[in-house]
C-alpha cells in the first residue's frame, strides 16, 4: 500500500461510484480489523461471550413461541422454526442498519483526522452482521432438529438468500448513514420505524391471517421478499420459485445501487458534516 | 471506462515529472479556499429542517477557514505552520491529507502521508495493546503483513513489552500516547504530519520522539509541523507559513516568519 509514486490530486475527476469501490478494496485489511473488533468487543466483558449471539434470538424465540404458538397452532406447524428463521433475518437487517449509522457517527472523529474511505463503516457493519448471522445459524439447525423439520437439499440455497439480503441491507445502511450525517435524529426516527416495521411483516404470524384486503401492507414491504426466500429454503424445504427469487434479486440489487449512488455522491461532504 | 483512468494531460506536463533533484515540490497547494457553511442556528433535526425549509428560513453563515492559500512544500523539507487558534492550521492539514476536498483550488501531492495528530484516535479501550496496534495500523492504511513484520519493533519502541496483552483501558494516558506514536511512525511515510503532539509522555520519551523525527528527516522524509508555539517551529523548521484568519500572512524561512509573528503578537 505504501508507494512513493502515490499521487493525490484533488482536481482529478474520478467517478465516485468506481473510486469508492476501489478504495474499499485497497482498505480491506482495515475492514477485517474493524469487523473483528466489533465481534470481539461486543461481549468482551460477559462470561458467556460470543454465545450471546446465539442466545439472544433463541430466547426471543422461546418467548414468542410460548406466547403465540397456541394461537397459531393450526396455521403454523413447527412454530419455533418459523419464528426463529424470521427473527434471525430481521435481526441481521435491524442490527446492521443501526450499526452502519452509529459506526459512521463514531468514526466521525476519525474522518476529521485521517483519510479512510467513507464507505468502510457501512461495509464493516454488513460484515459484522453477516458474521453474527452465521454464528447463530447452528442454533437454528439445532431447533430444526428438535422440531423434526426435514433437512432438505434446499438448504443449499441459504447462502444465496443471505447474500441477496446482504445487498439490500448494505443499500439501506448506506442510505441511512448518508441521512444520519445530515440529521442526527434520523437515528431515533428509525428506531420507531423499526418497531412498527417488525410487526408489519409475517415474522411471528403467518401471512394467511392477514385478510386479502390488507395484504398490500405486507407486500409493499421489501423485507418480506427476503423472508420468503430465506424461509422457503429452511422452513418449507423447497427452492424458491423464479418469481420469488427474481423479486428478491431485483430489490436487493436496486437498493444497493440507489444506496451506493447516494452515498458516494455525498461522500466528499461527509467530513464537512460529521 | 477507459477514459476514467487516463492520466490527465496536466500530470504529464514537465512541471509534474519527478526530477532527480531534491528541491522538487512534494505538496502543491494552489489557490485553495475552504468554505464552511454553518446554519445561523444549528439545525440538527430533520423536523426542524423540514419546517424551516418550508418557511425558507434557513440562513447560512459562510465562513472561510482558508482563503486563496498557495504554497509549495519541497521534498525533504521540515515545513512549519503557525498561527493562532482558528487561523486555519488544522484545515490546511485536512485538505493536504485528503480528509477534505478544498472548496476551491487544488491540492497536488506525491507520496504517502502519515498523520501524527492526536495519537491513538482510533484506539479501542476494550481491546488489548496488541489488537490496537493492528487496528491502528490498518487505519493508517498499512496491511496486516506490514504490521506483523514491524510488531516487535513497535512494542519495543513504546516500551510496553510487559503490557501488550493487557486491555487498553488499564493503560495510563502516557502509555497510550507512546503506543500511538510508535504505531504512527513504525513505517516511514514520505510526508509526516506532526500536530502539537511533541508534548506527550515524559521528558525521556519526548526526547525519543524527537530523535525519531530527526531520523526521518535525515532519511529524506518531508515533515509538516503545526504548532502555536512559534519557538518550536523556529527550532525545527527550514521554512514556515503564518496563517491568520485563513490567509497567508507571511511565508519564507522559519526564522523570518516567526520573527514577523512575534512582532505582531508581542
Amino acid at each position: 500500500m505504501q508507494s512513493s509514486a502515490l499521487i493525490y490530486d484533488s482536481a482529478e475527476r474520478k467517478w465516485p461510484i468506481v473510486h469508492e469501490a476501489t478504495e474499499l478494496i485497497r482498505y480491506r485489511d482495515l475492514m477485517f480489523q474493524l469487523i473483528s473488533r466489533n465481534i470481539k468487543t461486543r461481549y468482551k466483558r460477559s462470561a458467556l461471550g460470543i454465545v450471546w449471539t446465539m442466545l439472544h434470538p433463541l430466547m426471543m424465540m422461546v418467548v414468542l413461541t410460548l406466547a403465540f404458538s397456541s394461537v397459531f397452532r393450526v396455521a403454523v406447524p413447527h412454530f419455533a422454526v418459523y419464528v426463529l428463521s424470521g427473527l434471525l433475518l430481521w435481526n441481521f437487517f435491524s442490527q446492521t442498519t443501526n450499526s452502519a449509522m452509529s459506526e459512521l457517527l463514531w468514526g466521525g472523529t476519525l474522518l476529521h483526522r485521517i483519510y479512510i474511505p467513507r464507505g468502510i463503516f457501512a461495509a464493516t457493519a454488513v460484515g459484522t452482521g453477516l458474521v453474527n448471522l452465521l454464528l447463530s445459524l447452528p442454533a437454528l439447525f439445532v431447533v430444526m432438529a428438535f422440531s423434526r423439520v426435514q433437512f432438505t437439499a434446499a438448504l443449499l440455497f441459504v447462502p444465496v438468500a443471505i447474500l441477496l439480503t446482504a445487498l439490500f441491507v448494505m443499500g439501506m445502511g448506506l442510505l441511512l448513514s448518508t441521512l444520519v450525517a445530515y440529521f442526527a435524529d434520523v437515528y431515533e426516527m428509525f428506531q420507531i420505524l423499526l418497531m412498527s416495521w417488525f410487526y408489519l411483516q409475517p415474522i411471528m404470524y403467518p401471512i394467511s391471517i392477514i385478510p386479502e384486503s390488507l395484504r398490500w401492507l405486507i407486500t409493499i414491504n421489501p423485507m418480506y421478499y427476503f423472508l420468503v426466500i430465506f424461509r422457503a429454503s429452511i422452513y418449507d424445504g423447497r427452492f424458491p420459485s423464479g418469481r420469488e427469487l427474481g423479486l428478491a434479486a431485483l430489490i436487493g440489487i436496486g437498493t444497493l445501487a440507489i444506496g451506493w449512488l447516494t452515498f458516494t455522491r455525498k461522500a466528499e461532504e461527509l467530513a464537512y458534516r460529521i | 471506462m477507459h477514459t476514467a483512468f487516463e492520466v490527465r494531460p496536466e500530470l504529464q506536463s514537465p512541471a509534474y515529472v519527478p526530477s532527480p533533484t531534491t528541491s522538487q515540490p512534494l505538496i502543491r497547494v494552489e489557490n485553495v479556499s475552504v468554505r464552511y457553511r454553518v446554519p445561523q442556528e444549528r439545525i440538527n433535526t430533520f423536523k426542524e429542517y423540514a419546517i424551516r425549509s418550508l418557511q425558507r428560513r434557513i440562513v447560512y453563515n459562510e465562513f472561510f477557514a482558508l482563503r486563496d492559500v498557495t504554497l509549495e512544500v519541497m521534498a525533504g523539507e521540515v515545513f512549519g505552520v503557525i498561527g493562532r487558534n482558528g487561523a486555519g492550521k488544522s484545515t490546511l492539514l485536512r485538505v493536504i491529507s485528503q480528509v477534505m476536498k478544498p472548496t476551491m483550488g487544488r491540492i497536488w501531492r506525491r507520496g504517502s502521508v502519515a498523520p501524527l495528530l492526536e495519537l491513538g484516535a482510533g484506539f479501542h479501550q476494550e481491546l488489548t495493546g496488541r489488537e490496537n496496534v493492528f487496528l491502528n495500523g490498518a487505519l493508517l492504511g498499512h496491511s496486516r503483513r506490514e504490521m506483523i513484520s514491524r510488531f516487535d519493533e513497535i512494542v519495543a519502541f513504546a516500551e510496553l513489552e510487559k503490557f501488550i496483552d493487557t486491555p487498553l483501558r488499564n493503560y495510563s494516558s502516557g502509555m497510550q500516547a507512546r503506543l500511538g506514536f510508535a504505531v504512527a511512525t513504525a513505517i516511514r511515510p514520505d510526508i509526516l504530519i506532526v500536530d502539537e503532539v511533541l508534548s506527550v509522555g515524559d521528558e525521556q520519551f519526548q526526547a525519543k520522539c524527537k530523535d525519531r523525527i530527526s531520523a526521518f528527516r535525515r532519511s529524506g522524509a518531508t515533515i509538516l509541523l503545526v504548532s502555536h508555539q512559534a519557538d518550536v517551529v523556529e527550532d525545527l523548521c527550514d521554512r514556515a507559513v503564518w496563517l491568520d484568519s485563513g490567509r497567508i500572512s507571511a511565508i519564507g524561512p522559519a526564522r523570518e516568519v516567526v520573527g514577523k509573528y512575534h512582532d505582531s503578537h508581542p
